[in-house]
């Protein structure tokens, strides 16, 4: 099951990623469409988080290419932000949160110049949108996971991109968190964006995403949310362990998803 | 105005030290530092042997290219031999470090550099070791221009390339994405953490300066919560303890930079306990009844 996008904004081309010469992602190829928001799922070791890391260059690439707006990623950096893991950086580094949103202006600042006042502005606008503009000066371990997350998109705003990858956005957050940062995602296509998210939780991977992409090693399934979260392909992703699985595609087909229990 | 040369030279090599301790530290490399300043050796006896003399540039100029293949070798080791961090910084700089070593007892009728040096320095000397032009006129201590030198080279370096150290410390995977060269920026640091310590340690030793590499910025992190200020504080304990272990070695009458490195391990354990202090009591007062309702 395979929807290519009519107009896309990212394209994989066969791509093979290897860890050790062991293939992690196999024969990846694939469309993402442009302005909509894109849900990568898939078990623990899917490579879900090795597929966006190849997209943004920082693996070597066993074979194939990634291409975005029909270039390479050298060509349009500036018009692409990643959103790293939370746990990947050290949150007891001093500094504050806002020369952490701040980084989201090195792309266009270069070697020699220093943020001005316009890229301060910028990235003051980017806190307001994320609700942290009262944490600006705030050193970054004290804050709790769900701002850390809120600091992570607002600096991936500030470069004012039209593609988005973004690693595990939701993982550990508070449901108010979650909803605001999926309000600002939504957003965000709606202004065209491109906005791709590595997802594990498939209840609400259901209600998040317009397009969605199955992922175990291999490319499972790709399209529209309608026509991918259907029990057979959920169950071929998963290795149909999780019985859970049918009742989700259940509710997907007839798009009548509870809200789900708020912790 | 001996001990005005001393100090300052002292205070340069430190104030040097700190800047680049400061980024050392919170990429976790402390001992990547330590490395370095051990596995410079061999590429001072080879940078001697090839060129005959024993001024300051060469040295520098054999040591750095040594410095950078050390942490060249780090990460090959850790990468593709995947050799744990600290596993692949053992192996390289003791192996480049006895290979000096043995350099130096080798050509040992040839070299004037002695193992005891080599290990602890003597900033003693400073003021022995004069420039003085072909004309006679004395402009002072040698090491006092070596020193002032590569201060202006690590500024100059900070200044530039503040912006890029700060994101590639904080976070490379990210940097990266953004099209900042992580790796040429690792090295860069490198070769400035290898040139400044072999400017050094002919008047500190390579071990420590080791010391003065890791102990100020420490507690400049201690002490602060921006990079910024935990530069600036590393620069004014670097100067504290210059001058402070300085008089405590002429009181005591032995080494000046045994002296720095004790005031500056006490100053850590200091503030190491007043922060400690200063947590519990912010604890109590939190848990203290009349706070709580």
């Amino acid at each position: 099951m395979k929807v290519e996008a009519t107009n896309p904004a990212v394209e994989f081309h066969d791509l093979t990623v290897s860890y050790d010469k062991k293939p992690v992602l196999w024969n990846i190829d694939m469309t993402l469409p442009q302005g909509a928001l894109i849900g990568i799922v898939g078990p623990n070791g899917a490579g879900k988080s090795t597929l966006i890391k190849a997209a943004m260059g920082l693996l070597p690439l066993g074979s194939g290419y990634v291409r975005l707006f029909n270039q390479s990623l050298d060509e349009v950096r500036h018009r692409v932000s990643y959103v790293p893991q939370r746990e990947s950086v050290d949150w007891d580094f001093p500094t504050s949160v806002l020369d952490v949103v701040l980084m989201g202006r090195y792309g266009k600042l270069g070697l020699f110049r220093r943020p001005s006042n316009t890229d301060k502005e910028i990235a003051m606008n980017c806190l307001k949108k994320v609700g942290m503009e009262a944490f600006t000066k705030r050193q970054i371990s004290q804050l709790s996971g769900g701002q850390q997350q809120r600091v992570f998109l607002a600096r991936a705003l500030a470069q004012e991109a039209d593609i988005y990858f973004m690693d595990e956005p939701f993982a550990g957050v508070d449901a108010a968190t979650e909803s605001a940062l999926l309000g600002i995602l939504q957003g965000l296509a709606k202004e065209g964006k491109t906005v791709v998210v590595v997802h594990h939780d498939l209840q609400s991977a259901a209600e998040f995403f317009d397009w969605i992409v199955l992922l175990n090693l291999r490319l499972v399934a790709c399209g529209p949310i309608k026509d991918v979260f259907t029990n057979k392909l959920l169950q071929d992703t998963y290795g149909g362990k999780l019985t859970v699985l049918a009742e989700v595609g259940e509710l997907v087909k007839n798009r009548e998803i509870p809200s789900r229990e708020k912790y | 105005m001996d001990a005005f040369y001393i100090i300052a030279t002292a205070s340069l090599f430190a104030i040097s030290c700190s800047i680049l301790g400061a980024f050392l530290i919170l990429r976790k490399m402390a001992m990547v530092g330590d490395a370095i300043s051990h596995a410079v050796l061999p590429g001072i006896v080879i940078a001697f042997l090839f060129t005959g003399s024993r001024d300051s540039i060469t040295m520098i100029i054999g040591a750095g290219i040594l410095g950078v293949f050390t942490t060249f070798l780090i990460e090959f080791f850790h990468r593709r031999a995947r050799l744990q961090a600290d596993a692949a910084i053992g192996v390289t700089f003791t192996w480049l470090f006895a290979l000096g070593v043995i350099m130096v007892s080798l050509f040992a009728g040839q070299i004037d550099i002695d193992q005891d040096c080599v290990l602890y320095g003597e900033i003693a000397y400073v003021p022995l070791d004069l420039w003085i032009s072909e004309s006679g006129i004395n402009f002072g201590p040698r090491a006092l221009y070596v020193a002032s030198g590569i201060l202006i080279i690590n500024l100059i370096f900070l200044f530039i390339g503040y912006k890029q150290l700060y994101i590639t410390t904080f976070d490379p995977q990210y940097a990266a994405t953004i099209g900042v060269g992580v790796t040429l920026w690792n090295y860069l640091l490198m070769g400035s953490v290898s040139m400044t310590t072999v400017a050094a340690f002919e008047s500190v030793g390579a071990i420590l300066i080791v010391a003065l590499m890791v102990v100020p910025s420490a507690c400049a992190y201690l002490l602060t919560q921006r990079l910024e200020q935990m530069i600036l504080l590393g620069v004014l304990i670097s100067i504290f303890i210059s001058v402070v272990g300085y008089y405590l070695a002429a009181m005591i009458d032995g080494s000046i930079a045994g002296g720095i490195v004790t005031v500056s391990g006490c100053l850590f354990l200091m503030i190491l306990l007043t922060q400690v202090l200063k947590k519990r009591g912010a604890k109590t007062t939190v848990s203290s009844p009349e706070n709580l309702g």
